[in-house]
């Protein structure tokens, strides 16, 4: 169990590693990165700024962490998710899980990701080529999504 | 009547032009729900941040608060638009 919230660039590479070195029993591991988009409904981006509530996201996280421990049996979760200026195509978060069997690792990411939208307090601002700037909101289909 | 420190993030942060602000709880205004109708009537600019179409939530100590939960012992509020991450 490990979550990070931090300004620098990660390497998903490194952390696998990282992780695998958790446990002499891992059958499978499930990542999943996120990253900065080109553009927002044919407007280009020109840059990202992530905000977030320093002590209450970290606490949201291992919340959330623990919660998916609870669900699935996992050997190990990393959870990394970026703050501050991005640009398009810079990574935003990444989740891995590792567990003996796949389907646990599958449902346990997909788990943790859908939670880290709804729940983490991280806030994004958009900023376009044409000078424009907004907050982005909530979307509904991940609210949906936590309904199944 | 007892001092909050609130806190604002995103969106309602720009708006208000502050991160923080302590204020002087009002008496009657015992729950989130109070605290947020009590911001929309303390000025326009509170109005326009706080309005119902903002969605405006809140934490105390570090975990999100339905909009029912008592603020008479709160020491530190945070108030922000709907989480956007991941």
């Amino acid at each position: 169990m490990a979550f990070f919230v931090q300004k620098k660039d990660f390497c998903v590479n490194h952390e696998l590693a990282k992780l695998q070195e958790k446990s002499s029993n891992i059958g499978a591991i499930v990542t999943f990165t996120g990253c900065v988009r080109g553009s927002v409904n044919g407007q280009l981006l020109s840059e990202m700024f992530l905000e977030y509530y320093p002590g209450m996201t970290e606490a949201e996280l291992e919340r959330i962490e623990n919660e998916a421990t609870k669900l699935w049996s996992l050997q190990a979760i990393v959870i990394i998710h970026r703050y501050g200026k991005l640009q398009p195509g810079d990574r935003i978060v990444m989740v891995a899980t590792a567990s003996v069997d796949r389907c646990s690792a599958f449902e346990a990411s997909q788990f943790i990701m859908d939670n880290v939208k709804k729940r983490a307090t991280f806030w994004k601002k958009e900023s376009f080529t044409n000078g424009e700037s907004c907050w982005v909101d909530n979307r509904e289909q991940d609210f949906r999504r936590l309904q199944r | 009547m007892h001092t909050v420190k609130l806190l604002f993030f995103a969106s309602l942060r720009e708006a208000l032009g502050r991160s923080e602000e302590i204020v002087e709880i009002p008496k009657g205004v015992n729950t989130v729900a109070d605290l947020l109708s009590w911001q929309c009537q303390r000025n326009l600019k509170y109005q326009r941040a706080f309005s119902a179409d903002k969605q405006i939530q809140a934490a105390i100590n570090n975990q999100h608060v339905s909009s029912n939960a008592l603020i008479i012992y709160a020491d530190e509020i945070a108030l922000f638009p709907p989480v956007t991450g991941g």
